[in-house]
């Protein structure tokens, strides 16, 4: 068999292994329950929450969660923004590199806050060691743990009981990094520096070149970063190519190392779900279309990046080695395709090829992934957007057998419903919405002032099809928390940094606002046993209606969009 | 009000710990790590000439080439072109690199042309190329450094990455490594002194 192709199967079977028994690990977390690391961490903890003046064990309601989610994460915000502001002249910066703009700072803080990680700026030259450390590096732990957090609310209200009482949110939030976020990346970062990723802190390294030349190589303290980055859905990179850059991700094995993070985690999720309530066939059940609709994502990407790009076949150029415009030989165009897809699917953003020289269907599929957003999704907010759709399931599949819908013992009422409604339109409205308004622009090359230096088409990095792809790219990897982007686009401008930081905001705490607010409605309701006449959550029957209802929102949304880009450009090329 | 000074002492700690302690332990392991974590450099006579992992410009006829770079190979801001693939422009560039490439290896013809060496790398600092990208260029280096092609062969076979495992993954030809064990092999006089 093909050696790529090889190579990215071992990758799936691989982490799918490991999340085995890292779901089992975390679902005993957030359970309390003994696990190898508590001589560890209990000390710790214990005396983080002692100087903090909390107590772990108090429960919460589900708005107590959320009050305490959202003021944490403004503090953060403030933080962030102030280091990036003035960066400038704060200690660690051997480079020199100057602060940010506000816009600039603004972006990049909201992106990292919410676990987005999108980037408008370049890691070589337009941020200090401290910000990408203190500021960024930071957000990289504590909003995945924000997330699980959230997730682990609402796996406590899944339980067969009736109860305000959700456990506490700052014991969610701290157990997370510092006994799931915080090993991993540890192990992952030796890993890392043992295979050529710098960890230094000193600045550029000054050689001249074999040819004579005088070379300058940016390092810094990259593999703790990277490490982090990849396990918790961040994606944000530590050099501007991401992980495409060889001093990220230096050869095949760090490849595959990165690539298991990124989905290691979404999956284990899935895994402590079933473990969590003792449910296991009902994780099987989320596996299985998570599963599904990642391989009809996947395949088709391998197989079109490794085909090639028809416009440069047609030049009479061979391309066994598959389109490498824009990928990295010791990648290759087969882990290139895959990787594009897992951390699309998940919300992760990391890309170790530039996406947007991308074969047309590809940048469509990736596009497709973030749409969906829940197939395995972000660390915690993955089950979450998940969860709305079997809400939005369990309804419509209660309506067809004329049933009051039910989920786990609990009845879903309209108040949940129109929260679940309003979660899933939110998504498509952000995107589209903000696409429509940056194609408008451009179609009539409007002179933009202070929002963008110069007319309006000047933003876009290629003409025709796949110029509108690149603004619905940008657009989408804002509101599904990815981050990724086609980089053609020239995004470091008032215009885009403001537009997506705001969409960002929305589409992060909107999609936990809402979960918590059904879970926390339906664990204060009485708890039904189930009796024959009881919809089946755990059947497959139930898990295709899952996958219709995904489909249906996701198509029906983005289709139109999908075929002005990516399929217009597939065709034209083919033809 | 409780609430908010909780936040901000959790806060406090958590950035001493992840931002700190993380860091800077990883740091301390890495001083173990082959180039300290400050990056693995190569050296010919003594003089580091480059890092292992970082491509170089090659365009001088008596070496090995590299792909072609959006950034020109600058370590210091790499980045890939972006273009994509029906982009009417880019694909006058491919052809440019096409005729160009034929141009200096008149010997072959159009499909012998491996595709990495007509298309940018993501970083614009892919040290590899593939061990085919690197055999087609042989005859050239041949003449110019006027040692037996068989040699040539040799060394880039000696060069090659297998796969990983010899399972997964592409097999590829460090193209900086080679040429420094081209400049041991056959010593060339340096830029400088050719100038003289």
């Amino acid at each position: 068999m093909n050696t790529e192709i090889l190579g990215i199967v071992v990758m799936f079977f691989m982490t799918v292994v490991l999340a085995v028994p890292l779901g089992k690990y975390i679902a005993k977390i957030y359970a309390g329950e003994q696990t190898f690391l508590d001589p560890i961490f209990n000390p710790i903890e214990h005396f983080f929450f002692k100087i903090s003046g909390i107590d772990p064990s108090e429960e919460m309601n589900w708005k107590q969660h959320l009050y305490a989610l959202l003021t944490i994460n403004l503090l953060w915000f403030f933080l962030c923004f102030f280091i990036l502001m003035n960066q400038g002249w704060l200690p660690l910066n051997p480079d020199k590199n100057p602060s940010m703009s506000p816009d600039l700072a603004f972006n990049t803080t909201i992106s990292f806050l919410v676990n987005c990680d999108l980037q408008s700026y370049s890691g070589e030259t337009g941020i200090s060691y401290l910000g990408q450390i203190a500021g960024l590096m930071f957000f990289m732990f504590v909003s995945a743990g924000t997330g699980m957090a959230a997730c682990a609310m609402v796996f406590n209200a899944m339980k067969e009981r009736q109860t305000e009482q959700l456990g506490n949110f700052y014991n969610y939030f701290l157990k997370s990094c510092t006994r799931v976020l915080f090993p991993i990346s540890f192990i992952a970062a030796i890993v890392l520096i043992f295979n050529g990723v710098p960890m230094t802190w000193e600045g550029k390294a000054h050689h001249t070149s074999l040819q004579g030349t005088s070379m300058d190589v940016s390092r810094g303290p990259a593999a703790a970063f990277i490490a982090i980055k990849q396990c918790a859905t961040n994606g944000g990179g530590f050099f501007g190519t991401n992980s495409a850059h060889p001093l990220e991700n230096p050869t095949y094995l760090t490849n595959a190392v990165e690539c298991i993070l990124i989905f290691l985690i979404p999956i284990a999720m899935v895994f402590a779900l079933g473990h969590y309530l003792s449910r296991k066939k009902l994780a099987w059940m989320v596996l299985g279309v998570m599963t599904i609709g990642f391989i009809i994502l996947v395949v088709p990407a391998v197989v079109q990046e490794m085909k090639g790009n028809s416009a440069i076949t047609s030049m009479g150029i061979d391309q066994t080695r598959g389109s490498m415009e824009g990928k990295e030989t010791r990648i290759g165009s087969a882990a290139s395709g895959f990787w594009t897809i897992v951390t699309t699917v998940t919300s992760n953003g990391s890309a170790n090829c530039m996406l947007d020289s991308l074969t047309p269907l590809t940048g469509g599929l990736a596009m497709l992934g973030m749409m969906i957003n829940s197939l395995y999704g972000g660390v915690g907010v993955g089950f979450l957007n998940f969860y709305v759709f079997i809400i939005l399931a369990v309804f419509i599949s209660g309506l067809m057998v004329g049933r009051t819908p039910e989920f786990l013992g609990k009845k879903v009422e309209a108040r949940e419903v129109k929260i679940a409604a309003i979660v899933a339109i939110l998504h498509p409205l952000m995107i589209l919405t903000g696409t429509a308004l940056a194609s408008y622009f451009t179609a009539h090359d409007t002179a933009m002032g202070y929002w963008f230096n110069g007319k309006a088409s000047g933003w876009l990095g290629n003409p025709g099809y796949h110029g509108f792809s690149e603004m619905l790219y940008q657009f989408t990897s804002s509101a599904a928390n990815n981050g990724s982007g086609f980089a053609g686009l020239s995004a470091n401008n008032p215009f885009w940094n403001i537009s997506t930081g705001i969409i960002m905001i929305f589409t992060r705490y909107i999609p936990i606002i809402g979960p918590l607010a059904i879970a926390g409605l339906l664990a204060q309701k009485k708890y039904i046993p189930e009796s024959s006449g009881t919809l089946q959550t755990d059947t497959s029957i139930f898990g295709t209606m899952v996958f219709v209802v995904i489909l249906i929102i996701a198509a029906l949304s983005f289709f139109p969009a999908l075929a002005l880009g990516p399929f217009a450009e597939y065709f034209t090329l083919i033809s | 009000m409780k609430n908010i000074f909780s936040a901000i002492k959790l806060t406090t700690l958590c950035l001493i710990f992840f931002s700190a302690i993380y860091p800077l332990a990883i740091t301390v392991i890495a001083q173990f790590a082959p180039g300290k974590g400050r990056g693995e450099t190569v050296e010919l006579n003594g003089k580091i000439v480059g890092f292992q992992k970082i491509g170089q410009t090659f365009n001088n006829e008596n070496y090995f080439w590299g792909r072609p770079s959006a950034a020109g190979y600058n370590a210091a801001s790499g980045s890939g072109s972006n273009k994509g693939p029906s982009n009417p422009d880019y694909l006058k560039d491919v052809q440019v690199r096409v005729d160009t490439f034929l141009l200096r290896h008149p010997y072959l013809s159009k499909q012998e042309i491996p595709t990495e060496m007509v298309t940018a790398s993501g970083s614009g600092l892919d040290p590899h190329i593939s061990p085919q990208a690197a055999l087609v260029q042989v005859k050239r280096v041949a003449q110019a450094r006027n040692i037996p092609e068989t040699r040539l062969i040799r060394l880039i076979e000696q060069h090659t990455e297998k796969p990983l495992l010899s399972l997964f993954g592409p097999s590829k030809v460090n193209v900086l490594e080679l040429n420094i064990a081209l400049d041991q092999a056959s010593p060339q006089p340096s830029p400088k002194e050719r100038e003289q």
